[in-house]
Formats: C-alpha cells, sequence, structure tokens
C-alpha cells in the first residue's frame, strides 16, 4: 500500500484538498471523503454507469478514475448539477414520467444524458438509445427514460434553448 | 370493484385511484438524496470482507489468519469455529412442501466448501480497503473433492452424494397426475413433444446486496439497516439465529437499489455481518461486490423441461404431460425453500386452458454451483414458455392461426372460478378479451401479410404470443402454512396530524416499484384529500404495522386494501367528530380535498386542519363525552382464494438475420389485466421492466459454468443484461377484471412482465425460422446457438 498524496481539485466549484491513497477511486473518494452519496457504485468495473460524473467537463466512471489523477481537475456530481439547475429541467420530465424506480442508475443515467443532450440538442429515439446503453438500468425497461430525454429535448428546443 | 358500465367504482371525481399521478419519492432520487445502505456511516464502524472459496467442492484442511489479523487496521479475523456460539444454522425447507429436504447451512463454512464463492472466513478491518486486504493474507489449505454440477446426472448411482446425510442429490420432488393423460394421448388427433432448456442467471440488482448491523450491548437492541423486501421476516430471521429476543431487533430498510426477489432471502455473509456485530458491540457494514453478488446472489431458473401436448381434432388442448429437472445448487435456500419454482411450473404450465389431463413429474436436485430460488416471475417463465411453445408446434401441426389455438383451448369465460387440474382455483380470467385486444393493438392480419412480403426479400420476420397467467396476493397457503414465519397479511395505520394531512405507516415495502405513490393515492382517496397531504412511511419495523414487505406481486393488492380499510375507518372517525362539533349526522357530510363539506351541495362547513386544530390542542371546547380516535389501523389477508390471479397476453414480433443469428426486437405488446389498475403510469412501466427482465433471459443473461462448477462469466463486462440500445419500445395496455374478494379490486402486476417474455420471444425466433424446418428450445438465444440451428457455423 503507498502513501497517501495530497490531490487538490474543484468538486461542485468548492475547493478540496486532501490526503488520498493511490488506490482510491474517485467514486470512493466523492462517497466516503466528500459525502457525496450521490454518486452510486454499481460493479466498480466500468460497464453500468451508476457512477458516471463530469471530470472537466468530460463524462468519466467514476470507478475508473483515480483520486489521484484529478489533481487541479474539476469534478461535477449529481448534487453539484441539483444545486446549479443545470438538469432541472431533465430531473422534472424523469420524475413526470415515471423515469426511475429504485433510483440507483438515475444520477449515472441523468449525467449520461445531460452529455447528450449537450451534445445533439434533438437527438432521435434511437440515438438516445445509442447514448444511454453504457447505464444500465433493471427496473425500468428504458422506454420512460427515452420519453423522458426525448421530451426535454424537445422542450428545450422549443424554448429557443 | 366496478359498477354495471364495467368501470371501477373509484374512477369518480375527487378520486386518485386509476390517476398517472407521480411518485412523492422520485423526485429525491432524481436528484441524488436517496439513502441506500452503503451511504449510511455510523461512528465506530467497521467493514467486512470474505475469503470465499474458490473450488466448488472441497475440504477445509487448513486455514491461517496470524498474517491477516496481524495487518494493521484489522480488527478481526474469524472462521466458522469462532461464530458457533454466536449463530445457529438454518435449513431451507417448509413443511407443507411434502419430502423436501437440505442440510444445514452455516454462516462461514463448517469443514467443507459446497459452491464457488461460499464464505469461508470473514474479515473486519476499519476500511473495505483494508479488510480486501487482509483477505488475501488467509491461507486456507483445500483439499478438492469431485464437483457435482450435471444435474442430469446428479441422481445417478455414481454421482457423489454432495450431503452424505441426506442420502442422494434429490431435493424436492413433485408429481401431479390428474384426468386420464395416457387415455387422452392415445385419442389425440395432434401430439407435440419438445426438451427445453432454461438458462441460469440471476437478478443484477443495481445496487448490490448491502447491511449494516448495529448492535447495543447496553439494552442487547440489534438494528439492521438492510436492502431488502421483507424487514418482518428479516427482524425474525436474525434473532432467531443470533439468539437474539426479536422484540429488540429493529430492521430500517430505507432506499432499495432493486430487489426483483434477490434480496429477500437468508445469505450467510450477511448474517455473518450480524454475528460479528453482537460479538464486537460495533457496527459492522458488509457491502457485496460486484463479482462476489454473480457468485453468491441467488440464481434462477436452471431447468430442463420435456413437455408433450395433446390436441383434440378440433385444434383444443386436452392433455399435458412435463417433467421438469432443475439444479438448485447445494442447499435449499432458507427461509422460502428452492422448492417454490418447481412447485409453480407443476401449477401453472398450460394454465390458461381447459384440458382436464395432467401429468408432472418435477425434482430439484443439489449440484455444487451457487444457490437457485425465488427470482422475479418465480416458475411462471418456464410454465408459460412451455405451454406457449407447444401451442403453437399444436397449431403447425393441426395447420391452425396460433392466435385461434389459443383462442379454441382457452378456458372459457363463463366457466369461472374454475379449478385447474393442478388444484389451481382462479376466481376470474379475461384470456379471450386480452388476446383480441392484443390482435387489434398489434394489426395482427397486417403483421401477418408482412411477414409474407418480406421472406420473398430474405427477411425473417417471426410473431409469437404468450399468454399467461400469475399468482399473485398469496394467502398463508405460501409459507406460513410451511412453518415460516412469513406474513401474508399486512396492515396500514393512518393518522390525520393536526395540519390536516395524513401521515401513513405501511408493513408492504418500496423497491422502486412505486409502493408509496400508490399507498398515498388509496388513502388520499379514502379519506378525502389530495395525495400531496399524504407521508407513506415504509421500511421501519419499529414503526410501520406487521407484514409481509412487498414480493409474489402482492404490495397493490394487500397492502392497498388495507391503507384502503385504514383510510375508510379515519374517515368515519373523522366524520364522527366532525357530526358532533358541527351538531349534524356524519352521514350528511363528506370530505373533499382536504375540507368537510356538506355531502348534498359540498358547501363547505371545515378544512381538515381545523378539526385538527380542535382535537389536538382545544380538546376542551369539544362536545361533552366526545373523544375523538384520529388514527385508524386495518390489516388484510386474502381469505376467500388461497391466491389471486391475474392473466395477461404478450406478442413480440422479431426479425432474425440468418446470416449473423442476431435477433432484433422490433416490436412488444402486451395487454395484461391485473385487476383494479391504482395508477397506470407506474403499471405501464413496472410491466416494460418486468418484459424486459424476460427479454434479458431470453437473449442475453446466463451465469455459465464450467464443468468443475466455477462461474466463467461472473462479472458485468461478460454478464450480459439488456442495454436501452437493444429494448424495443412496449406498448402495454389494459383489459380491466377486479378481483371480488378485496373492495379495492388490485390483483398485482410485478412479475407478469417477465412471466411472459421468454415465451413470447421464443415463438416468435421459431415462428421466424419456419421457413428453414429449425426450432430452438435452448434459452438463451444466442447467435451462435441460432446459427448452429441453421447449419452455418
Amino acid at each position: 500500500m503507498a502513501a497517501p498524496t495530497m490531490v487538490t481539485l474543484t468538486v461542485n466549484g468548492e475547493p478540496v484538498s486532501r490526503a488520498v491513497e493511490p488506490r482510491l477511486t474517485l467514486a470512493d473518494f466523492l462517497r466516503d471523503a466528500l459525502g457525496l452519496k450521490g454518486t452510486h457504485v454499481g460493479c466498480e468495473h466500468g460497464v453500468c454507469g451508476a457512477c458516471t460524473l463530469r471530470l472537466d467537463g468530460v463524462m468519466v466512471r467514476g470507478c475508473l478514475t483515480l483520486a489521484v489523477q484529478c489533481e487541479g481537475a474539476a469534478v461535477e456530481t449529481i448534487e453539484g448539477v441539483t444545486e446549479s439547475g443545470a438538469l432541472k429541467d431533465l430531473q422534472e420530465e424523469f420524475v413526470a414520467r415515471n423515469a426511475l424506480q429504485c433510483g440507483y442508475c438515475t444520477p449515472g443515467m441523468l449525467m449520461s444524458a445531460a452529455e447528450l443532450l449537450d451534445r445533439r440538442p434533438v437527438p432521435s429515439r434511437a440515438e438516445i438509445r445509442e447514448h444511454l446503453s453504457g447505464n444500465y438500468c433493471r427496473c425500468t425497461g428504458y422506454q420512460s427514460i427515452v420519453d423522458a430525454v426525448e421530451t426535454t429535448a424537445r422542450k428545450r428546443a422549443g424554448a429557443g434553448r | 370493484m366496478t359498477d354495471g358500465s364495467g368501470m371501477s367504482a373509484f374512477d369518480k371525481p375527487n378520486s386518485y385511484i386509476g390517476r398517472s399521478v407521480p411518485r412523492p419519492n422520485a423526485k429525491r432520487l432524481a436528484q441524488g438524496r436517496g439513502t441506500y445502505v452503503d451511504d449510511i456511516e455510523l461512528p465506530r464502524m467497521l467493514h467486512l470482507a470474505f475469503c470465499r472459496s474458490p473450488y466448488a467442492h472441497a475440504e477445509i484442511v487448513s486455514v491461517d489468519k496470524s498474517a491477516a489479523a496481524a495487518l494493521p487496521g484489522v480488527v478481526r479475523v474469524v472462521t466458522m469455529e469462532d461464530l458457533k456460539d454466536h449463530c445457529s444454522p438454518w435449513v431451507g425447507v417448509l413443511d407443507h412442501l411434502k419430502g423436501i429436504k437440505s442440510a444445514p447451512q452455516w454462516p462461514l463454512a463448517n469443514g467443507k466448501v459446497f459452491f464457488q464463492g461460499e464464505p469461508v472466513a470473514a474479515v473486519v478491518a476499519t476500511s473495505r480497503a483494508i479488510a480486501e486486504d487482509a483477505v488475501d493474507l488467509v491461507e486456507i489449505d483445500y483439499k478438492e473433492l469431485a464437483p457435482v454440477t450435471d444435474m442430469e446426472t446428479a441422481l445417478d448411482a455414481d454421482t457423489p452424494v454432495i450431503h452424505p446425510e441426506l442420502g442422494d442429490n434429490l431435493c424436492f420432488e413433485r408429481r401431479i397426475d390428474a384426468g386420464d393423460v395416457d387415455g387422452a394421448f392415445a385419442e389425440a388427433a395432434v401430439v407435440v413433444e419438445e426438451t427445453f432448456h432454461f438458462n441460469r442467471h440471476t437478478g443484477v440488482t443495481l445496487e448490490p446486496r448491502s447491511i449494516l448491523c448495529d448492535y447495543n450491548p447496553a439494552d442487547e437492541t440489534l438494528t439492521l439497516y438492510m436492502s431488502v423486501q421483507c424487514p418482518h421476516m428479516s427482524k425474525n430471521l436474525y434473532a432467531r439465529h443470533l439468539g437474539l429476543n426479536e422484540d429488540r431487533v429493529r430492521v430500517i430498510c430505507k432506499d432499495v437499489g432493486g430487489s426483483f426477489g434477490i434480496k429477500i432471502h437468508t445469505y450467510s455473509d450477511e448474517m455473518t455481518a450480524g454475528a460479528l456485530a453482537v460479538m464486537l458491540g460495533r457496527p459492522v457494514k458488509f457491502v457485496a461486490d460486484r463479482l462476489e453478488s454473480f457468485v453468491t446472489d441467488i440464481h434462477a431458473r436452471d431447468h430442463r423441461v420435456t413437455a408433450r401436448m395433446a390436441f383434440d381434432a378440433e385444434g383444443a388442448v386436452t392433455a399435458i404431460d412435463i417433467d421438469d429437472l432443475t439444479g438448485i445448487g447445494p442447499y435449499s435456500v432458507y427461509p422460502r425453500s428452492s422448492g417454490i419454482e418447481l412447485n409453480q411450473v407443476a401449477n401453472l404450465t398450460g394454465g390458461p386452458y381447459r384440458h382436464r389431463n395432467y401429468r408432472v413429474r418435477a425434482r430439484a436436485v443439489f449440484q455444487n454451483k451457487g444457490m437457485m430460488c425465488q427470482y422475479r416471475g418465480v416458475g411462471h417463465p418456464i410454465a408459460v414458455a412451455v405451454g406457449e411453445a407447444l401451442i403453437d408446434k399444436g397449431a403447425a401441426a393441426l395447420g391452425l392461426d396460433p392466435a385461434e389455438v389459443r383462442r379454441r383451448s382457452f378456458i372459457p369465460d363463463d366457466a369461472y372460478p374454475y379449478t385447474s387440474p393442478s388444484g389451481a382455483i382462479y376466481e376470474r380470467q379475461s384470456h379471450h378479451q386480452s388476446l383480441d385486444k392484443l390482435l387489434g393493438l398489434m394489426d395482427y392480419d397486417a403483421l401477418r401479410e408482412e411477414q409474407h412480403r418480406l421472406r420473398a426479400k430474405g427477411i425473417y420476420r417471426g410473431i409469437g404470443f404468450a399468454s399467461l397467467i400469475e399468482v399473485t396476493n398469496p394467502s398463508p397457503a405460501f409459507y406460513g402454512i410451511g412453518g415460516a414465519r412469513i406474513a401474508s397479511q399486512d396492515g396500514c395505520t393512518i393518522r390525520l396530524d393536526p395540519t390536516g394531512g395524513l401521515t401513513c405507516a405501511t408493513g408492504v415495502t418500496e423497491q422502486g416499484q412505486g409502493t408509496e405513490g400508490i399507498i398515498a393515492q388509496i388513502a388520499a382517496t379514502a379519506v378525502g384529500v389530495a395525495p400531496g397531504q399524504v407521508r407513506v412511511i415504509t421500511g421501519d419495523t419499529d414503526v410501520v404495522p406487521y407484514g409481509g414487505g412487498t414480493w409474489a406481486s402482492r404490495g397493490a393488492g394487500i397492502g392497498g386494501e388495507a391503507a384502503l380499510q385504514a383510510g375508510k375507518e379515519l374517515r368515519r372517525n373523522i366524520l364522527t367528530v366532525a357530526g358532533a362539533i358541527l351538531q349534524c349526522t356524519p352521514v350528511s357530510l363528506d370530505i373533499r380535498d382536504g375540507i368537510i363539506v356538506d355531502a348534498e351541495g359540498g358547501g363547505e362547513r371545515m378544512p381538515l386542519a381545523e378539526l385538527g386544530r380542535l382535537v389536538y390542542f382545544r380538546g376542551d371546547t369539544l362536545p361533552d363525552g366526545l373523544q375523538p380516535e384520529l388514527v385508524a389501523t386495518k390489516h388484510y389477508t386474502s381469505r376467500s382464494y388461497p391466491f389471486a390471479f391475474t392473466n395477461a397476453a404478450h406478442a413480440c414480433l422479431a426479425e432474425v438475420d440468418v446470416e449473423t443469428g442476431l435477433v432484433k426486437l422490433l416490436n412488444y405488446w402486451v395487454v395484461e389485466d391485473c385487476g383494479t389498475v391504482i395508477n397506470p403510469l407506474l403499471v405501464a412501466e413496472q410491466t416494460r421492466g418486468g418484459v424486459v427482465q424476460g427479454l434479458g433471459a431470453v437473449l442475453y443473461e446466463e451465469c455459465l459454468y464450467s464443468s468443475e462448477g466455477q462461474m466463467i462469466n461472473g462479472s458485468l463486462a461478460d454478464y450480459l443484461v439488456p442495454m436501452a440500445g437493444e429494448m424495443p419500445d412496449i406498448v402495454v395496455d389494459h383489459v380491466t377484471t377486479p378481483t371480488e374478494t378485496s373492495e379495492l379490486g388490485a390483483k398485482g402486476v410485478g412479475e407478469a412482465g417477465t412471466a411472459g417474455a421468454p415465451g413470447a420471444v421464443m415463438n416468435a425466433i421459431n415462428d421466424a425460422l419456419g421457413p428453414f424446418a429449425v426450432r430452438l428450445s435452448h434459452m438463451p438465444f444466442t447467435p451462435d446457438k441460432i446459427l448452429r440451428a441453421l447449419d452455418k457455423t
């Protein structure tokens, strides 16, 4: 076990410095060191997508990223995007469409869907399904999630956003 | 409950039953503000990791804990010897499953290991990472024993007996022989036969199994934060096996990240966490990682079924004869047993049809693989797929359309209540209506025409049907009569608060299906407030009425009826108080949208908040002799029938690429009759989620084992689950036949999707491949199997 290393980064806009073991994943760092429990850990090998978050504006798997890699980086989690209101419309549409059941995949699903909507403002249903294929949901059957993302995209386009 | 028009009596103003209102807990979860077990941290909390057997069958020769125990941060390393004074073993049998047997199962291996992944030693440390480091330092010497993995040879005389004290590897056998099966087959116009293989697969709850055990030695209380479907059952089991006073065990179940039947069983690693918390007097947390989940979560299915079906010249089913063999791992799972799945196969195969001649031999055998037990659908996917495949095969032999053969064989609408040859009693089903509605939804004739047109272009599409029945709302006949302390009744307590809002505590639990939402809708409707005025509490055995929890699609049917009756009682109590205060008769008053009004005319008399203020704070102003009771509790258990039965008709349109073997799901339709629909939005997505789990089973998911009993695809990178990109949109519609056994009339909907999908897809694939005269019956239908069937590998 290697000695802890200092790492300094911003998480949801707040500066954070901590000594971390080199083996500590970003997901565990956020959950255990910072108490940000909205990032969920589903497989710890980069497949299920439950720990999806934003690192310097890019989607990453929190379980495949080490905390020590994040020196100087800006991390955004579900807590951050909720407080900033950046995904408010998408979150509201998820609730309205019942696009979540147990809620375990939902933070990661929302982060992935947000990335798609940033990249392609009005994606087709097939594009939505394709993009979300790195985020497993065991409860819903996916259709309501696709509905929620599609409706959000249309509403944003209608609002000229 | 219906009026003459067939409409639900709840379909009226001021009713929230049948309305698509959002769930109250969804907003919290959509903001990442849920509380799953691993989110909870307690002072002085320790973490647990396990040394697990790399072998499927071995003797433990020696365990050296010294290096692990010396690692800084390690608090305790234990084997079964250390736990024996703190935990008793369990045996997964039920009295009413005659002849079922199993061996005692201990929390840690007791001298021998019987499956890969069985916990052998446990390490408690200040962090999970340190505990895992120490696991690597525990030295265990094993002497390998011959593994028994093939269920087909498990009962052979020269196969080793896994538990010698049991005498053989047979766990349970069920036989049925009703009517004159041999006579019916002898007289049949058409007989079809096939052997089916149902792949072993598992639940893959996205939140793995998790438990946090907090023992307080001062008052001898054990608080268990669990991710389960059945808090009161868990309370009983942990008390019993840890030797504690059951009244001092509390189970708290906050958010549950998926369950599907996985989190309803006794797991040895979780019981070890409980024992260690008691031994150490400190909180102990165990969260399975994904690799542990694959080898230790219960698996499901793993059946080989050989079946034949007889038809008369008119195309009606006259007899069914099935032989089911299932491999259940080394133990029958406690406390529900591993005999229930085959029991359901025996009870339900051919369930929608009128035949009177039925023979079953069903056997569960032990093997050195992961344990098999009840997972979403429990036997139904097998019973449905077998029956529906034989119906299709019979239709082809008879030269009739598959939909027509179903129509000719369904139990007639006027034959209910109906007792099946397996002894199941159906109150009322709607097979004809459901199939007719399905055919209309999918535009069946047009699809058949398109299918034939496309075949000429080398495009092979198939249409597959599955009509099904689903057991729901079990009475004590399921577990209680077998000696298991699993409640079939459930209760609900509703309190009017001084604000005019309701606080509602229910014994049924929330795993994401929307239990809290529908209980709020029912309570709101029964009392006369808006659902937003109702707060629902679930999953805390210190707080909620005693009940079974949410499984067997019972949440709405049992828990919902208790909520309805509690709400009606509270409403009566409120109106009694209001009548006394307002000096009028209670029947002249009504409660609408949180306001007491005149029943005639609707004129406002008093808000509930004002009544609450008077009762709780100004009792001095109430009429003499009035003792208001603004809390009501009601319980409900199904009495008139042992079970409710829902029914559904599924259809799948699939395209098989005969060059690559890939199956593309083009469309899927479900007409579901779950009785009264409380929230169409929730029911639709529950149904779709169920269908998608069934689609995973039939196309992708399989726990693959080597002949040595090693699971060879036990990671999420290797085990395939359905992804958004490969799933179709799914059309869901309803026929509504409420059960008359309850006022609410809800039958339950959690599992029917999973029950129907494998059979519908199997039939669609075989229909698509009709021109090639090949059939597939060995799930999952991977491209490799399809190409081999087509002789293209």
